[in-house]
């Protein structure tokens, strides 16, 4: 019996020995706390603050049916997918949760916009962590045997799986960001999100004090590349020798991978982190431990890492959701493709951390006029390849296809897209 | 000189091995019972994401914080096991059904993820967390710096256990006792030792080590709260004790290992090294199948020290 009790005890004393070993060291405050790091300090005279651009273009505008765009071989009806009586059912349908602090928390505030906006004429709903896969389908099988008239996807690789049930149910709407197929009742949104990826490369540029950049990235299509490119020809425009190693993720959300890749570039002496396509700030708490500057996506986050923040591309969705949402109650719905930008909304530039210098601000700010203006002319020539081919002669910019379907990255990208 | 690749790849090796470690040890104290805990991950899990709610509540100064963020991981993760061991133990159940079972109850899309949502965990990123440390201001050591002044306190902590436990197994009468009833409990039981209470403690303190573990990756590794996180580290920690021969030093060097292998791929492509980041991913679970199948034989079994009685329920009864 004697021994019965000392069995009892042994367990207890190892754990508590392992609680008083923590407090011995977990003591040293500074090792826990959330202080700013050393060698991120502020420059003289700097502080938070935002972009002063405001955006009056109309939405509407970037929007064209597809019978306009003869390429897509798409006719663009009127659908009307309003229901007969009470309210119009909305769902989305999300590769991540709502609160991943990235992409699909920007859809979902977007979401919630168009419920404050439209009130009791729409009733919203959402399906999230749904993963790129045969999945897809029976999801929004079962959003339209639910009663939902009208379909947001979020996440590229849902694609095939809309257009396939956007030919099975004609009467619904279909509303698709970053895809590019089409159909008559299947629409795709997005918008250049290029122009202030190349405003934060201007940041991240600036803050550089070795030219030696590092950009995590998900996955090697058109959208992303242009991000790449566009963070890379920001960069050199304030710091003309500047070069970006870029590694691709092969995921939209996996924040310890991201984490995980993001200590692995600062380890090997990159002294700024971009990011494109990646949906968590997993980068900035690896930039943050690390006290070297960030420039973020998607969102503005500015007010959890702002020891280390710089800016990033923040989308708005509810630019376009509302007016298209308002179309569907009006009974003038049409499929077709938006690309929206910085003047009308759609796209804004997040809140530039004190990192930022008043002389980069400055800088930053007259270029996103210039860019609100001229959607795209970011990528205006001489643009040569990390090849050596040229890609644009000196004054020639993309068409859109070409934008669209970009497959080079720009000289001082050190990395490769990989055969796929 | 530190930004030698051998040197980055042993660095984080042990950071990432870390959590692997605490699981694993865990399951040593369970599986020497003669209890096999196949709940690791959704026990990680749940000791997570109440670590990350922690974290975000729990207030006063930042180490006092963190240190109940473990502590409520441990709490969490004792809780979980006492179900296993209630499952096992008393009720008798089969032992793979009832682990496999908390898996997919505690585990990714399961009650891990609903706390996660009615707490709202994964709003915020975690405030307080549980950074690498400069011990002695000696992190920028050639060699020696990033690899042993440059981890975090719950690494120091782990080392410290590892020397610990393998004084408790083998060297204390508690020790021995335990290991007879996961050998022989009808022995035990006829030498006066109570199984049950023996099952119970162990199979608790294995959950509350599996917690901690699951607090390393919601507190250090990402640190926020996501879903199903700990992506598998839970079945590589049951695959760790096998590979470790259920001993804490040997357990330590393979969860280094495995530790290597999940930060190879990150670190390969920072260096510019194309290799298939799919390939790298699945690394760590061939290494655990190769592991699973060569120690499998009911002759190596013998031969490395599996107790003879892991996963038979004790039936008095039956002597």
């Amino acid at each position: 019996m004697k021994r019965m009790t000392k069995g009892k005890f042994v367990p207890v004393l190892l754990t508590a020995a392992l609680g008083f070993g923590l407090v011995a060291c977990g003591g040293d405050d500074s090792s826990t706390s959330t202080e700013a790091p050393a060698g991120s300090e502020a420059p003289e005279g700097s502080e938070a603050r935002a972009s002063a651009y405001m955006a009056t273009g109309d939405p509407m505008d970037n929007f064209t049916p597809w019978a306009d765009i003869p390429d897509s071989g798409t006719e663009s009806p009127v659908v009307d997918c309003a229901p007969e009586e009470g309210p119009l059912k909305a769902a989305w349908v999300y590769v991540g949760p709502t609160n991943d602090g990235g992409w699909t928390q920007t859809h979902d505030e977007g979401r919630l916009a168009v419920q404050e906006a439209l009130g009791d004429a729409v009733e919203t709903t959402y399906k999230e962590n749904v993963p790129e896969g045969p999945q897809v389908v029976q999801t929004v099988e079962d959003l339209i045997a639910d009663g939902n008239t009208v379909i947001f996807g979020t996440s590229f690789g849902f694609q095939d799986a809309f257009v396939e049930v956007a030919a099975a149910h004609p009467d619904v709407c279909f509303e698709f960001a970053t895809g590019y197929l089409s159909a008559p009742n299947l629409s795709q949104f997005y918008g250049g999100a290029e122009d202030t990826d190349y405003l934060a490369g201007m940041a991240a540029g600036a803050a550089s004090a070795t030219g030696k950049l590092a950009y995590l990235a998900s996955f090697p299509i058109p959208e992303v590349v242009r991000g790449v490119n566009a963070w890379t020809l920001g960069a050199q425009s304030v710091n003309p020798d500047a070069t970006v190693k870029v590694v691709w993720l092969n995921t939209w959300f996996n924040p310890a991978e991201e984490r995980k890749a993001a200590e692995a570039l600062i380890a090997e002496g990159y002294d700024v982190l971009g990011m494109k396509g990646i949906d968590s700030p997993s980068t900035g708490d690896a930039a943050l431990a690390a006290g070297i500057p960030w420039a973020g996506y998607n969102r503005d986050n500015s007010a959890n890492y702002g020891d280390v923040w710089l800016t990033a591309t923040s989308y708005h969705w509810e630019a376009y959701l509302i007016p298209r949402l308002q179309q569907i109650l009006d009974g003038t719905w049409t499929a077709g493709n938006y690309y929206g930008n910085l003047s009308d909304g759609f796209l804004t530039l997040a809140t530039y951390g004190s990192l930022v210098s008043d002389e980069t601000y400055a800088t930053i700010e007259a270029r996103l006029v210039e860019l609100a203006a001229a959607p795209g002319s970011e990528f205006t020539g001489p643009i040569t390849d990390n090849q050596g081919n040229e890609v644009l002669a000196d004054g020639v910019a993309h068409t859109f296809g070409e934008l669209m379907s970009m497959s080079y990255l720009v000289a001082g990208v050190d990395g490769e897209i990989p055969a796929s | 000189m530190n930004s030698n690749i051998l040197i980055i790849i042993i660095a984080s090796a042990i950071f990432y091995g870390t959590p692997l470690f605490f699981a694993a040890l865990g399951g040593i104290f369970t599986e020497r019972s003669g209890v096999l805990n196949l709940g690791v991950e959704g026990t990680m899990l749940l000791g997570g994401v109440s670590g990350a709610w922690a974290s975000q509540h729990v207030g006063g100064s930042a180490w006092f914080t963190v240190l109940m963020s473990i502590v409520i991981g441990m709490i969490a993760g004792g809780i979980t096991s006492a179900l296993l061991a209630f499952l096992c133990v008393t009720l008798k159940t089969n032992q793979t059904v009832a682990g496999l079972a908390i898996t997919i109850f505690a585990g990714a899309v399961g009650l891990s993820s609903y706390f996660a949502n009615i707490w709202g965990v994964a709003e915020n990123p975690v405030p307080r967390q549980i950074r690498r440390l400069d011990v002695f201001g000696l992190a920028d050591t050639p060699i020696v710096g990033p690899i042993i002044f440059n981890q975090t306190i719950l690494t120091y902590v782990s080392w410290v256990l590892a020397v610990l436990s393998t004084v408790y197994l083998f060297r204390t009468r508690i020790g021995l006792q335990l290991r007879a009833v996961g050998e022989s409990p009808q022995t035990a039981d006829a030498m006066g030792i109570s199984v049950v209470k023996y099952r119970y403690v162990h199979t608790i303190l294995g959950g509350a080590l599996a917690g901690i573990g699951g607090v390393f990756y919601s507190l250090a590794i990402v640190p926020t709260w996501v879903d199903g996180m700990t992506k598998g580290a839970g079945w590589i920690a049951i695959a760790l004790v096998i590979f470790g021969f259920w001993r804490p030093s040997l357990t330590l060097l393979g969860a280094y290992l495995f530790g290597a292998l999940q930060s190879l791929g990150s670190t390969l492509k920072a260096r510019g090294v194309n290799i298939s980041g799919d390939i790298l991913d699945a690394l760590p679970f061939v290494m655990t199948i190769v592991v699973l199948v060569l120690v499998s034989s009911r002759f190596a079994h013998r031969k490395l020290g599996a107790p003879a009685a892991l996963g038979v329920p004790y039936e008095r009864e039956e002597r």
